[in-house]
Protein backbone atom coordinates (compact mmCIF):
# COMPACT_ATOMS: atom_id res chain seq x y z
CA UNK A 1 0.00 0.00 0.00
CA UNK A 2 2.84 2.52 0.90
CA UNK A 3 4.80 1.45 -2.01
CA UNK A 4 1.62 2.28 -4.41
CA UNK A 5 1.29 5.48 -2.76
CA UNK A 6 4.76 6.38 -2.94
CA UNK A 7 5.11 5.60 -6.97
CA UNK A 8 1.59 7.81 -7.11
CA UNK A 9 2.71 10.51 -5.44
CA UNK A 10 6.21 10.87 -6.52
CA UNK A 11 4.65 10.51 -9.80
CA UNK A 12 2.59 13.40 -9.38
CA UNK A 13 5.51 15.71 -8.12
CA UNK A 14 7.51 14.68 -11.02
CA UNK A 15 4.73 15.55 -13.67
CA UNK A 16 3.35 18.66 -11.93
CA UNK A 17 7.47 20.15 -11.84
CA UNK A 18 7.52 19.34 -15.16
CA UNK A 19 4.24 20.80 -16.40
CA UNK A 20 6.00 24.07 -14.13
CA UNK A 21 8.52 24.22 -16.95
CA UNK A 22 6.59 23.78 -19.74
CA UNK A 23 3.13 25.22 -19.04
CA UNK A 24 2.88 28.31 -21.06
CA UNK A 25 0.38 30.39 -18.62
CA UNK A 26 1.95 31.75 -15.11
CA UNK A 27 -0.63 31.25 -13.21
CA UNK A 28 -0.76 27.10 -14.89
CA UNK A 29 2.89 26.97 -14.09
CA UNK A 30 2.33 28.36 -10.35
CA UNK A 31 -0.94 25.85 -9.88
CA UNK A 32 1.43 22.64 -10.89
CA UNK A 33 4.07 24.31 -8.38
CA UNK A 34 1.63 24.04 -6.02
CA UNK A 35 0.98 20.28 -6.67
CA UNK A 36 4.64 19.55 -6.81
CA UNK A 37 4.67 21.17 -3.42
CA UNK A 38 2.17 19.10 -1.99
CA UNK A 39 3.16 15.91 -3.67
CA UNK A 40 6.44 16.23 -2.00
CA UNK A 41 4.87 17.12 1.45
CA UNK A 42 3.06 13.83 0.77
CA UNK A 43 6.04 12.13 0.47
CA UNK A 44 7.97 13.22 3.40
CA UNK A 45 4.34 12.07 5.25
CA UNK A 46 4.88 8.54 4.09
CA UNK A 47 8.28 8.89 5.59
CA UNK A 48 6.41 9.84 9.27
CA UNK A 49 8.10 12.83 8.69
CA UNK A 50 4.60 14.89 9.09
CA UNK A 51 6.45 17.64 11.23
CA UNK A 52 8.29 18.58 7.80
CA UNK A 53 5.52 17.73 5.56
CA UNK A 54 3.25 20.70 7.38
CA UNK A 55 5.70 23.05 7.12
CA UNK A 56 6.01 22.33 3.21
CA UNK A 57 2.69 22.92 2.68
CA UNK A 58 2.59 25.54 5.03
CA UNK A 59 5.38 27.79 3.99
CA UNK A 60 5.76 26.57 0.27
CA UNK A 61 2.25 25.63 -1.52
CA UNK A 62 0.82 27.91 0.95
CA UNK A 63 2.66 31.56 1.23
CA UNK A 64 5.23 31.48 -1.26
CA UNK A 65 2.59 30.22 -4.35
CA UNK A 66 -0.02 32.86 -3.24
CA UNK A 67 2.93 35.34 -3.25
CA UNK A 68 4.18 34.46 -6.81
CA UNK A 69 0.19 34.57 -7.99
CA UNK A 70 0.41 38.05 -6.46
CA UNK A 71 2.83 38.95 -8.38
CA UNK A 72 1.42 37.23 -11.63
CA UNK A 73 -1.38 39.09 -11.21
CA UNK A 74 -0.07 42.23 -11.09
CA UNK A 75 2.20 41.50 -14.10
CA UNK A 76 0.72 42.54 -17.54
CA UNK A 77 0.80 38.48 -18.75
CA UNK A 78 0.59 38.93 -22.73
CA UNK A 79 3.48 41.13 -22.81
CA UNK A 80 5.58 39.08 -20.75
CA UNK A 81 4.63 36.02 -22.75
CA UNK A 82 6.71 37.66 -25.38
CA UNK A 83 9.65 37.91 -23.51
CA UNK A 84 12.83 35.58 -24.34
CA UNK A 85 15.31 35.26 -22.21
CA UNK A 86 18.93 36.54 -23.99
CA UNK A 87 21.64 33.92 -24.67
CA UNK A 88 24.04 35.02 -21.44
CA UNK A 89 20.80 34.15 -19.39
CA UNK A 90 20.11 31.25 -20.93
CA UNK A 91 23.61 29.72 -20.84
CA UNK A 92 24.53 31.18 -17.02
CA UNK A 93 21.00 29.38 -16.22
CA UNK A 94 22.02 26.00 -17.54
CA UNK A 95 25.09 25.99 -16.69
CA UNK A 96 23.78 26.09 -12.81
CA UNK A 97 21.31 23.79 -12.75
CA UNK A 98 24.00 21.39 -14.88
CA UNK A 99 26.23 21.91 -11.87
CA UNK A 100 23.38 21.42 -9.47
CA UNK A 101 22.47 17.97 -10.96
CA UNK A 102 26.31 16.96 -11.16
CA UNK A 103 26.49 18.19 -7.31
CA UNK A 104 23.54 16.27 -6.14
CA UNK A 105 24.39 12.73 -7.82
CA UNK A 106 27.70 13.58 -6.57
CA UNK A 107 26.51 13.52 -2.67
CA UNK A 108 24.64 10.43 -3.38
CA UNK A 109 27.37 8.60 -5.20
CA UNK A 110 30.61 9.49 -3.25
CA UNK A 111 31.30 7.63 -0.21
CA UNK A 112 33.41 10.10 1.64
CA UNK A 113 29.85 12.15 2.23
CA UNK A 114 29.26 9.39 4.78
CA UNK A 115 26.55 6.95 5.11
CA UNK A 116 23.07 8.05 4.54
CA UNK A 117 20.59 9.16 7.56
CA UNK A 118 16.96 6.73 7.84
CA UNK A 119 15.03 9.47 7.70
CA UNK A 120 12.11 7.05 9.53
CA UNK A 121 11.95 6.31 12.99
CA UNK A 122 10.80 8.50 15.82
CA UNK A 123 13.97 10.26 16.52
CA UNK A 124 15.07 11.12 12.76
CA UNK A 125 15.77 14.93 12.62
CA UNK A 126 12.41 15.72 10.88
CA UNK A 127 9.95 13.09 12.13
CA UNK A 128 9.00 15.46 15.58
CA UNK A 129 8.87 19.26 15.91
CA UNK A 130 10.78 18.88 19.14
CA UNK A 131 13.88 17.02 17.59
CA UNK A 132 13.66 19.23 14.80
CA UNK A 133 14.57 23.05 16.49
CA UNK A 134 17.03 20.94 18.51
CA UNK A 135 18.33 20.11 15.51
CA UNK A 136 18.25 23.23 14.16
CA UNK A 137 19.66 24.96 17.34
CA UNK A 138 22.29 22.74 18.35
CA UNK A 139 23.94 20.86 14.69
CA UNK A 140 22.93 22.58 12.23
CA UNK A 141 23.28 26.16 14.22
CA UNK A 142 25.91 27.56 11.28
CA UNK A 143 23.84 26.40 8.18
CA UNK A 144 20.92 28.12 9.65
CA UNK A 145 22.84 31.32 10.29
CA UNK A 146 24.56 31.45 6.96
CA UNK A 147 21.11 30.58 5.24
CA UNK A 148 19.41 33.43 7.23
CA UNK A 149 22.34 36.06 6.25
CA UNK A 150 21.91 35.01 2.67
CA UNK A 151 18.10 35.63 2.71
CA UNK A 152 18.89 39.22 4.52
CA UNK A 153 21.61 39.90 1.79
CA UNK A 154 18.83 38.76 -0.80
CA UNK A 155 15.64 40.99 0.65
CA UNK A 156 17.74 43.93 1.49
CA UNK A 157 18.95 43.62 -2.35
CA UNK A 158 15.48 43.86 -3.84
CA UNK A 159 14.20 46.10 -1.65
CA UNK A 160 17.66 48.15 -3.32
CA UNK A 161 16.52 47.69 -6.21
CA UNK A 162 12.54 48.18 -6.46
CA UNK A 163 12.89 51.80 -4.36
CA UNK A 164 15.95 53.29 -6.68
CA UNK A 165 13.45 54.17 -9.63
CA UNK A 166 11.23 55.90 -7.16
CA UNK A 167 14.04 58.01 -5.98
CA UNK A 168 14.55 59.36 -9.28
CA UNK A 169 11.24 60.01 -10.12
CA UNK A 170 10.30 61.33 -6.94
CA UNK A 171 10.64 65.54 -6.43
CA UNK A 172 11.38 65.17 -2.81
CA UNK A 173 13.72 62.44 -1.84
CA UNK A 174 12.10 62.08 1.85
CA UNK A 175 8.88 62.79 1.03
CA UNK A 176 7.55 59.37 0.13
CA UNK A 177 8.69 57.83 3.34
CA UNK A 178 5.92 60.19 5.02
CA UNK A 179 3.68 58.78 2.68
CA UNK A 180 1.44 56.15 4.51
CA UNK B 1 -15.94 -0.08 20.57
CA UNK B 2 -13.80 -1.20 18.08
CA UNK B 3 -11.34 2.14 16.96
CA UNK B 4 -11.94 1.73 13.20
CA UNK B 5 -15.40 1.82 13.84
CA UNK B 6 -15.06 4.39 16.63
CA UNK B 7 -13.05 6.25 14.11
CA UNK B 8 -15.52 5.97 11.39
CA UNK B 9 -18.70 7.37 13.46
CA UNK B 10 -16.72 10.29 15.02
CA UNK B 11 -16.04 11.06 11.05
CA UNK B 12 -19.38 11.34 9.97
CA UNK B 13 -20.84 12.61 12.58
CA UNK B 14 -18.40 15.57 12.53
CA UNK B 15 -19.16 15.90 8.61
CA UNK B 16 -23.15 15.80 9.10
CA UNK B 17 -23.15 18.00 11.86
CA UNK B 18 -20.98 20.43 9.46
CA UNK B 19 -22.92 20.49 6.54
CA UNK B 20 -25.95 20.87 8.73
CA UNK B 21 -24.45 23.60 10.51
CA UNK B 22 -23.80 25.66 7.53
CA UNK B 23 -27.60 25.12 6.47
CA UNK B 24 -28.21 26.34 9.86
CA UNK B 25 -26.29 29.44 10.16
CA UNK B 26 -27.86 31.06 7.28
CA UNK B 27 -30.82 31.29 8.92
CA UNK B 28 -28.58 32.15 11.81
CA UNK B 29 -26.98 34.79 10.67
CA UNK B 30 -30.10 36.38 8.50
CA UNK B 31 -32.20 36.34 11.77
CA UNK B 32 -29.76 37.80 13.87
CA UNK B 33 -28.58 40.19 12.35
CA UNK B 34 -32.40 41.63 11.08
CA UNK B 35 -32.63 41.41 14.81
CA UNK B 36 -29.24 43.77 15.46
CA UNK B 37 -30.67 46.31 12.91
CA UNK B 38 -33.93 46.31 14.35
CA UNK B 39 -36.03 44.98 11.05
CA UNK B 40 -37.52 41.39 10.91
CA UNK B 41 -35.65 39.11 8.95
CA UNK B 42 -37.05 36.07 7.02
CA UNK B 43 -40.42 34.61 9.16
CA UNK B 44 -42.41 34.15 6.30
CA UNK B 45 -41.50 30.05 5.62
CA UNK B 46 -42.35 27.66 8.18
CA UNK B 47 -41.92 28.12 12.04
CA UNK B 48 -39.45 31.33 12.58
CA UNK B 49 -38.87 31.32 9.09
CA UNK B 50 -36.80 28.06 9.02
CA UNK B 51 -37.76 26.63 6.20
CA UNK B 52 -36.16 29.73 4.41
CA UNK B 53 -33.41 27.55 4.25
CA UNK B 54 -34.87 24.59 2.62
CA UNK B 55 -36.14 27.55 -0.11
CA UNK B 56 -33.00 28.50 -0.54
CA UNK B 57 -31.44 25.45 -1.34
CA UNK B 58 -34.04 24.88 -3.99
CA UNK B 59 -33.73 28.30 -5.28
CA UNK B 60 -29.46 27.76 -5.75
CA UNK B 61 -30.20 24.30 -7.25
CA UNK B 62 -32.62 24.95 -9.85
CA UNK B 63 -30.83 28.41 -10.89
CA UNK B 64 -28.43 28.69 -14.01
CA UNK B 65 -25.23 27.38 -13.91
CA UNK B 66 -23.62 30.04 -15.90
CA UNK B 67 -20.07 29.69 -16.92
CA UNK B 68 -18.56 32.84 -18.40
CA UNK B 69 -17.44 32.99 -21.97
CA UNK B 70 -14.45 34.92 -20.71
CA UNK B 71 -13.59 32.96 -17.75
CA UNK B 72 -10.64 30.41 -17.18
CA UNK B 73 -13.07 27.35 -17.36
CA UNK B 74 -10.78 24.82 -15.74
CA UNK B 75 -9.45 26.87 -12.53
CA UNK B 76 -12.97 28.51 -12.22
CA UNK B 77 -14.61 25.76 -11.74
CA UNK B 78 -11.93 24.24 -9.01
CA UNK B 79 -11.97 27.28 -6.81
CA UNK B 80 -15.38 26.85 -5.37
CA UNK B 81 -14.23 23.01 -4.46
CA UNK B 82 -10.89 24.00 -2.83
CA UNK B 83 -12.49 26.07 -0.01
CA UNK B 84 -14.89 22.85 0.77
CA UNK B 85 -12.31 20.59 0.82
CA UNK B 86 -9.47 22.36 2.96
CA UNK B 87 -12.31 23.83 5.55
CA UNK B 88 -13.39 19.96 6.27
CA UNK B 89 -9.72 18.17 5.79
CA UNK B 90 -8.92 21.30 8.48
CA UNK B 91 -11.53 19.96 11.09
CA UNK B 92 -10.27 16.02 10.76
CA UNK B 93 -7.39 17.23 14.05
CA UNK B 94 -9.94 18.88 15.92
CA UNK B 95 -11.15 16.85 19.11
CA UNK B 96 -14.60 17.58 19.60
CA UNK B 97 -14.40 15.34 22.80
CA UNK B 98 -11.60 12.77 24.63
CA UNK B 99 -10.51 10.56 22.31
CA UNK B 100 -13.20 11.85 19.35
CA UNK B 101 -10.84 12.96 16.80
CA UNK B 102 -10.53 12.03 13.28
CA UNK B 103 -7.05 12.08 13.12
CA UNK B 104 -4.77 12.06 15.98
CA UNK B 105 -1.82 13.91 14.75
CA UNK B 106 1.16 15.13 16.52
CA UNK B 107 1.41 18.58 14.50
CA UNK B 108 -1.95 19.45 14.98
CA UNK B 109 -1.80 23.21 15.01
CA UNK B 110 0.67 22.91 11.58
CA UNK B 111 -2.28 20.64 9.84
CA UNK B 112 -4.99 23.35 10.50
CA UNK B 113 -2.35 26.28 9.56
CA UNK B 114 -1.21 24.26 6.78
CA UNK B 115 -4.78 23.73 5.59
CA UNK B 116 -6.32 26.99 6.30
CA UNK B 117 -3.61 29.09 3.92
CA UNK B 118 -4.31 26.70 0.94
CA UNK B 119 -7.93 27.74 1.46
CA UNK B 120 -7.35 30.63 0.23
CA UNK B 121 -6.30 29.86 -3.81
CA UNK B 122 -10.07 29.23 -3.64
CA UNK B 123 -10.28 32.69 -3.39
CA UNK B 124 -7.67 34.00 -5.27
CA UNK B 125 -8.11 31.60 -7.61
CA UNK B 126 -11.61 32.64 -8.29
CA UNK B 127 -10.77 36.09 -8.75
CA UNK B 128 -8.31 35.30 -11.30
CA UNK B 129 -10.55 32.73 -13.25
CA UNK B 130 -13.46 35.08 -13.24
CA UNK B 131 -11.30 37.33 -15.92
CA UNK B 132 -13.33 40.02 -14.52
CA UNK B 133 -12.21 43.41 -12.76
CA UNK B 134 -14.07 43.17 -9.69
CA UNK B 135 -13.24 39.79 -9.56
CA UNK B 136 -9.79 40.27 -9.70
CA UNK B 137 -9.27 42.76 -7.47
CA UNK B 138 -11.13 40.84 -4.64
CA UNK B 139 -8.64 38.07 -5.30
CA UNK B 140 -5.21 40.21 -5.53
CA UNK B 141 -6.88 41.68 -2.42
CA UNK B 142 -7.32 37.89 -0.49
CA UNK B 143 -3.65 37.23 -1.61
CA UNK B 144 -2.28 40.84 -0.05
CA UNK B 145 -4.23 40.31 3.37
CA UNK B 146 -3.40 36.83 3.46
CA UNK B 147 -0.07 37.49 3.81
CA UNK B 148 -0.54 40.36 6.20
CA UNK B 149 -2.49 37.78 8.69
CA UNK B 150 -0.77 34.53 7.65
CA UNK B 151 2.27 35.46 9.19
CA UNK B 152 0.91 36.79 12.90
CA UNK B 153 -1.57 33.72 12.95
CA UNK B 154 1.08 31.30 13.00
CA UNK B 155 2.71 33.51 15.96
CA UNK B 156 -0.51 34.04 18.16
CA UNK B 157 -0.60 29.89 18.31
CA UNK B 158 3.11 29.50 19.67
CA UNK B 159 2.00 30.93 23.30
CA UNK B 160 -0.70 28.41 23.52
CA UNK B 161 1.83 25.60 21.95
CA UNK B 162 5.03 27.26 24.57
CA UNK B 163 2.13 26.94 27.46
CA UNK B 164 1.16 23.21 26.99
CA UNK B 165 4.51 22.19 25.74
CA UNK B 166 2.65 20.00 22.40
CA UNK B 167 1.70 21.16 19.02
CA UNK B 168 -1.37 18.04 19.71
CA UNK B 169 -4.84 19.90 20.30
CA UNK B 170 -5.84 16.98 22.04
CA UNK B 171 -3.11 17.29 24.63
CA UNK B 172 -3.46 21.03 24.51
CA UNK B 173 -7.13 20.52 25.25
CA UNK B 174 -5.79 18.28 28.10
CA UNK B 175 -3.34 20.81 29.36
CA UNK B 176 -6.26 23.64 29.82
CA UNK B 177 -7.28 21.14 33.11
CA UNK B 178 -6.44 23.68 35.26
CA UNK B 179 -6.82 26.79 33.90
CA UNK B 180 -8.10 27.67 30.19
CA UNK B 181 -5.35 29.22 27.98
CA UNK B 182 -7.37 32.07 27.56
CA UNK B 183 -5.95 33.73 30.53
CA UNK B 184 -2.17 33.88 30.54
CA UNK B 185 -2.58 33.85 26.51
CA UNK B 186 -5.19 36.56 26.26
CA UNK B 187 -3.24 38.68 24.05
CA UNK B 188 -2.67 35.61 21.46
CA UNK B 189 -6.25 35.04 21.89
CA UNK B 190 -7.15 38.80 20.61
CA UNK B 191 -4.77 38.41 17.65
CA UNK B 192 -5.85 34.96 16.62
CA UNK B 193 -9.36 36.25 16.70
CA UNK B 194 -8.71 39.44 14.17
CA UNK B 195 -6.88 36.92 12.35
CA UNK B 196 -9.45 34.60 12.06
CA UNK B 197 -11.80 36.79 10.84
CA UNK B 198 -8.91 38.21 7.76
CA UNK B 199 -9.06 34.03 7.22
CA UNK B 200 -12.30 33.41 6.64
CA UNK B 201 -12.96 37.15 5.32
CA UNK B 202 -15.88 38.01 6.98
CA UNK B 203 -17.00 41.47 8.21
CA UNK B 204 -15.45 43.45 9.35
CA UNK B 205 -12.32 42.00 7.27
CA UNK B 206 -14.78 41.04 4.37
CA UNK B 207 -12.30 43.24 1.63
CA UNK B 208 -11.99 40.56 -0.87
CA UNK B 209 -16.19 40.63 -1.39
CA UNK B 210 -16.34 44.55 0.19
CA UNK B 211 -20.35 44.38 -1.67
CA UNK B 212 -20.32 48.21 -1.74
CA UNK B 213 -16.80 48.88 -3.50
CA UNK B 214 -16.85 45.34 -5.20
CA UNK B 215 -20.40 44.16 -6.55
CA UNK B 216 -19.73 40.96 -4.88
CA UNK B 217 -15.36 40.91 -5.01
CA UNK B 218 -14.12 37.31 -5.96
CA UNK B 219 -17.65 35.37 -6.72
CA UNK B 220 -19.33 38.88 -8.69
CA UNK B 221 -19.29 35.64 -11.43
CA UNK B 222 -20.24 32.65 -9.89
CA UNK B 223 -23.77 31.87 -9.98
CA UNK B 224 -26.09 28.73 -8.89
CA UNK B 225 -24.56 26.04 -6.97
CA UNK B 226 -21.21 26.92 -7.65
CA UNK B 227 -21.98 30.23 -5.48
CA UNK B 228 -23.68 28.08 -3.21
CA UNK B 229 -20.37 26.01 -2.58
CA UNK B 230 -18.56 28.98 -1.83
CA UNK B 231 -21.13 30.18 0.39
CA UNK B 232 -21.43 26.49 2.96
CA UNK B 233 -17.09 26.34 2.22
CA UNK B 234 -17.58 30.00 4.28
CA UNK B 235 -19.31 28.87 7.04
CA UNK B 236 -17.69 25.77 7.12
CA UNK B 237 -14.26 27.84 7.70
CA UNK B 238 -15.78 29.83 10.20
CA UNK B 239 -17.08 27.23 12.35
CA UNK B 240 -13.28 26.05 12.20
CA UNK B 241 -12.14 29.71 13.10
CA UNK B 242 -14.32 29.20 16.00
CA UNK B 243 -13.59 25.47 16.59
CA UNK B 244 -9.92 26.30 17.04
CA UNK B 245 -10.64 29.18 19.20
CA UNK B 246 -12.44 27.02 21.48
CA UNK B 247 -9.94 24.04 21.19
CA UNK B 248 -6.88 26.42 21.91
CA UNK B 249 -7.79 28.93 24.20
CA UNK B 250 -11.44 28.21 26.07
CA UNK B 251 -10.62 24.38 26.63
CA UNK B 252 -12.32 22.08 24.29
CA UNK B 253 -14.47 19.73 25.18
CA UNK B 254 -13.32 20.12 29.05
CA UNK B 255 -16.46 21.34 31.16
CA UNK B 256 -18.87 20.47 34.27
CA UNK B 257 -18.98 16.41 34.23
CA UNK B 258 -22.80 16.02 33.73
CA UNK B 259 -23.13 17.11 30.01
CA UNK B 260 -21.50 14.97 27.55
CA UNK B 261 -18.10 16.96 26.85
CA UNK B 262 -19.06 16.77 22.63
CA UNK B 263 -21.93 18.78 23.52
CA UNK B 264 -19.94 21.03 25.53
CA UNK B 265 -17.33 21.69 22.48
CA UNK B 266 -20.68 22.58 19.95
CA UNK B 267 -21.79 24.78 22.76
CA UNK B 268 -18.56 26.58 23.13
CA UNK B 269 -17.98 27.02 19.33
CA UNK B 270 -21.82 28.13 18.45
CA UNK B 271 -21.38 30.87 20.97
CA UNK B 272 -18.29 32.23 19.21
CA UNK B 273 -19.93 31.51 15.72
CA UNK B 274 -22.64 33.90 16.90
CA UNK B 275 -19.48 36.65 18.14
CA UNK B 276 -18.60 36.42 14.59
CA UNK B 277 -22.07 37.40 13.27
CA UNK B 278 -22.47 39.93 16.10
CA UNK B 279 -19.29 41.51 14.47
CA UNK B 280 -20.82 42.10 11.54
CA UNK B 281 -23.05 44.10 12.81
CA UNK B 282 -21.22 46.34 14.80
CA UNK B 283 -18.24 46.91 13.41
CA UNK B 284 -17.71 48.94 10.01
CA UNK B 285 -14.73 47.51 7.52
CA UNK B 286 -12.14 49.03 7.94
CA UNK B 287 -9.90 50.38 4.39
CA UNK B 288 -7.55 47.75 2.77
CA UNK B 289 -4.42 49.57 3.49
CA UNK B 290 -5.60 49.98 7.25
CA UNK B 291 -6.23 46.81 7.76
CA UNK B 292 -3.03 45.81 6.12
CA UNK B 293 -0.54 48.26 7.95
CA UNK B 294 -2.45 47.24 11.35
CA UNK B 295 -1.10 43.87 10.41
CA UNK B 296 2.36 44.07 9.85
CA UNK B 297 2.80 47.49 12.09
CA UNK B 298 0.83 46.31 15.58
CA UNK B 299 -0.51 42.60 15.28
CA UNK B 300 2.52 41.31 14.31
CA UNK B 301 5.27 42.96 17.04
CA UNK B 302 2.49 42.37 19.20
CA UNK B 303 2.46 38.65 18.20
CA UNK B 304 6.27 38.63 18.49
CA UNK B 305 6.29 40.25 22.12
CA UNK B 306 3.60 38.00 23.72
CA UNK B 307 5.71 34.97 21.93
CA UNK B 308 9.00 36.11 24.19
CA UNK B 309 7.18 37.14 26.94
CA UNK B 310 5.43 33.57 27.04
CA UNK B 311 8.60 32.20 26.32
CA UNK B 312 10.71 34.04 28.74
CA UNK B 313 8.45 33.42 31.87
CA UNK B 314 8.59 29.93 30.76
CA UNK B 315 11.79 29.91 31.16
CA UNK B 316 11.65 31.51 34.48
CA UNK B 317 9.26 29.16 36.28
CA UNK B 318 11.21 26.31 35.14
CA UNK B 319 14.18 27.29 36.94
Amino acid sequence: MSDILFYAFAAITVFSAFMVVCSRNPVNAALFMIAAFVGAAALFALLEAFFLAAVQVLVYAGAVIVLFLFIIMLLDVERTRALRPGLVSLAASAAALGLLVVGVLWLFAWEGAGPLVDARGSDAPAALARNFGYELFTRYLLPVQVTGFLLLVAMIGVIHISKRPARDTAAEPKGEEANP
Amino acid sequence: MNPTLQTLAVTLGILFTLLHVAAVLIWVERRLLALLQDRLGPNRAGPLGLFIIVADVIKIFTKEDWIPPFADRPLYVIAPAIILLTALVGFTIVPVGPGMVVLDLNIGILFFLAFSSLGIYSTVLAGWASNSKYALIGGLRMAAQMFSYEVFMGLSLMGVVILAGSLNLSEIVEAQRGMWFVLPQFLGFVIFLLAGLAETHRLPFDLPEAESELVAGFHTEYSSMKFGIFFVGEYIGLTLIAAMIVTLFFGGWLGPAWIPAPLVFCFKTFAFILFFILMRAAIPRPRFDQMLSWGWKYLLPLALINLIATGALVLIRAD
